[in-house]
């Protein structure tokens, strides 16, 4: 599949951002967040917000005729990318009656805060389970086409709003064992999945030439494909990056994505300084900006079949 | 009803007689136009709705060409619709056929994911999804003479590979051929339930040579000499 800049960047940072949303959030409401005062708790979910935001925006840039964004809400009965706009939108309103609440009333949680901070919390987990959920509900894909693609978008978000989350926790001068080991908890069990992830894809399944022409009793092979150049299918789907290539960013994935954060981590919870989990969260962006970029790419389309791969 | 097309795989030469048709039909009918880009520069290319590829089937000696065209199977279990999260894309229950509606659409493209045919193309142009209609503007058309009322591509094919009809109708010529010569439906692992149908090409007869010359004298003793006599 071709690798869209602006859906890789919209899955990282909108995810990120709920990740960071809902951990805080569950931290404060809980009564958890270590010692926070109102401008740290605000800026966790103001940078939230604004990473949600700008992922949401880059999202409509990969849309054709972006003047018809507004019908995505019309088939939440059956479409996966309907219900994601769904529960994105209906985020915001629970989303900043909650920050304004914490402006207005400050740190202590009064029951409006909770309602619709938990109302804000779960609409922003539920958003990043349909986005893994319009990927893996796609039956022409088979890399996809799996649980451990929405497990893989929830915990990856997690992740890295965690990441985030002890990052500025830090840059308001706090210190605090209990998130850094979180993080980096939510960071070590999503890379696992991603490893399992890894593992389940090397399994060859579905569709073969043979199906999609039919015969299925003799070898087939592509003579032609009937065009000189490319065509919209050629170039939505042929994309192709080679096992070198795929090796080396797996490479890049597992580095900065998660053996550097980690590392870094362990750094600041042996006593080194806290300024480290910036680099962390840089790195984690990175390796994670990567893992998306892959994610697409390494995904082959049934359709491919036609234009002469004898398996996806 | 249940319309679609049979395509004879036995008898496509691949001409791509029918991409064409199509192309002209629809360019300028109801759904128009199929954008091309670039269509004289050295790599031109454009919205088809029905392409036609070619294959070989089995090993040396015992190899076949097969021309197989692709266009939308108009699927019972549409994915396309499923997924469309704006309701351009949707199912006739009148008649099965599967269309976008132009001014509903955003392009994001989830839909040309969801089909394993790539039946679906984005107009780059026009920013949004376009497909076969069944040439839904010449079907229902009454001005149109009865035998004119089948999509561009039927009428046009040189070899007579394309049937349209019903499949609601077991007496539909549609209906007779493919439960005749077996035929068959594309990816049926992954349950979308495609309407339109490939008729396998049918193995060839063997020549019958037993009578066809009555051995003179002279012949008859070439050959049980021949046949004794090891080489
Ligand atoms: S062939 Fe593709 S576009 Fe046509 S109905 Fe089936 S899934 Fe949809
Ligand atoms: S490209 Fe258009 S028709 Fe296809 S899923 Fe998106 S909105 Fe629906």
């Amino acid at each position: 599949m071709h690798p869209a800049l602006s859906v890789i960047i919209f899955t990282v940072l909108s995810g990120a951002g709920y990740g960071l949303f809902s951990l805080v959030t569950l931290l404060h409401l809980s009564g958890r967040y270590p010692a926070s005062g109102q401008t740290e708790l605000v800026t966790q979910l103001g940078l939230a917000l604004a990473l949600i935001t700008l992922g949401l925006f880059s999202s409509t840039l990969h849309l054709h005729n972006p003047k018809n964004a507004w019908r995505a809400v019309m088939r939440v009965r059956t479409s996966w990318l309907s219900r994601e706009a769904v529960c994105a939108l209906s985020f915001y309103p629970f989303a900043l009656i909650y920050l304004w609440q914490v402006l207005q009333v400050g740190v202590e949680a009064g029951p409006l805060m909770v309602l619709v901070g938990g109302i804000a919390l779960s609409l922003a987990l539920l958003t990043v389970f349909t986005t893994g959920m319009i990927y893996a509900s796609l039956k022409t894909i088979r890399q996809w086409h799996t649980a451990l693609t929405p497990a893989n978008y929830l915990l990856l978000g997690l992740a890295l709003g965690a990441t985030a989350l002890v990052a500025v926790h830090a840059g308001f001068g706090g210190r605090s064992e209990g998130l850094v080991l979180l993080a980096l908890g939510l960071l070590l069990l999503a890379g696992v999945m991603k490893g399992l992830y890894y593992l389940w894809i090397r399994e060859v399944s579905g569709p073969s030439l043979n199906t999609a022409t039919g015969f299925t009793q003799a070898r087939v092979r592509l003579l032609d494909q009937g065009h000189t150049a490319g065509t919209f299918l050629t170039r939505e789907f042929g994309f192709d990056p080679g096992a070198g290539r795929i090796r080396r960013v797996r490479l890049g994935v597992f580095g900065f994505g998660f053996v550097l954060p980690l590392l870094l981590m362990g750094m600041v919870l042996g006593g080194g300084s806290s300024l480290w989990l910036a680099p962390a969260l840089m790195s984690a962006l990175a390796g994670i900006g990567l893992e998306r970029w892959l994610f697409f790419a390494e995904a082959r389309h049934g359709v491919m079949l036609y234009h002469g791969l004898q398996r996806t | 009803m249940r319309l679609g097309l049979v395509i004879d795989l036995d008898t496509c030469v691949g001409c791509h007689a029918c991409a064409v048709a199509c192309k002209q039909w629809n360019t300028s009918g109801t759904t128009g136009p199929l954008t091309d880009e670039s269509p004289y520069g050295a790599a031109p290319t454009g919205v088809w709705f029905n392409r036609v590829r070619h294959y070989e089937v089995g090993d040396y000696p015992h190899t076949k060409t097969v021309n197989m065209p692709l266009s939308c199977m108009h699927c019972d279990d549409a994915a396309c619709v499923t997924v469309c999260p704006t309701g351009a894309s949707y199912k006739r229950r009148e008649d099965g056929i599967v269309l976008v509606d132009q001014d509903k659409c955003m392009g994001c493209n989830l839909c040309a994911w969801a089909c394993p045919y790539g039946a679906r193309e984005l107009d780059p142009q026009d920013g949004v999804m376009k497909k076969c209609t069944l040439c839904i503007d010449r079907i229902y058309d009454g001005a149109l003479a009865p035998e004119d009322r089948q999509p561009a591509c039927v009428i046009t094919c040189p070899a007579h590979a394309r049937h349209f009809g019903d499949f609601d109708d077991p007496d539909s010529a549609v209906s007779r051929l493919s439960r005749e010569r077996g035929g068959r439906k594309l990816m049926p692992e992954l349950g979308y339930e495609p309407t339109n149908t490939y008729l396998p090409p049918r193995s060839a007869p063997t020549v019958p040579t037993a009578d066809v010359r009555r051995g003179s004298l002279m012949s008859n003793v070439k050959d049980w000499v021949n046949k004794a006599i090891a080489r």
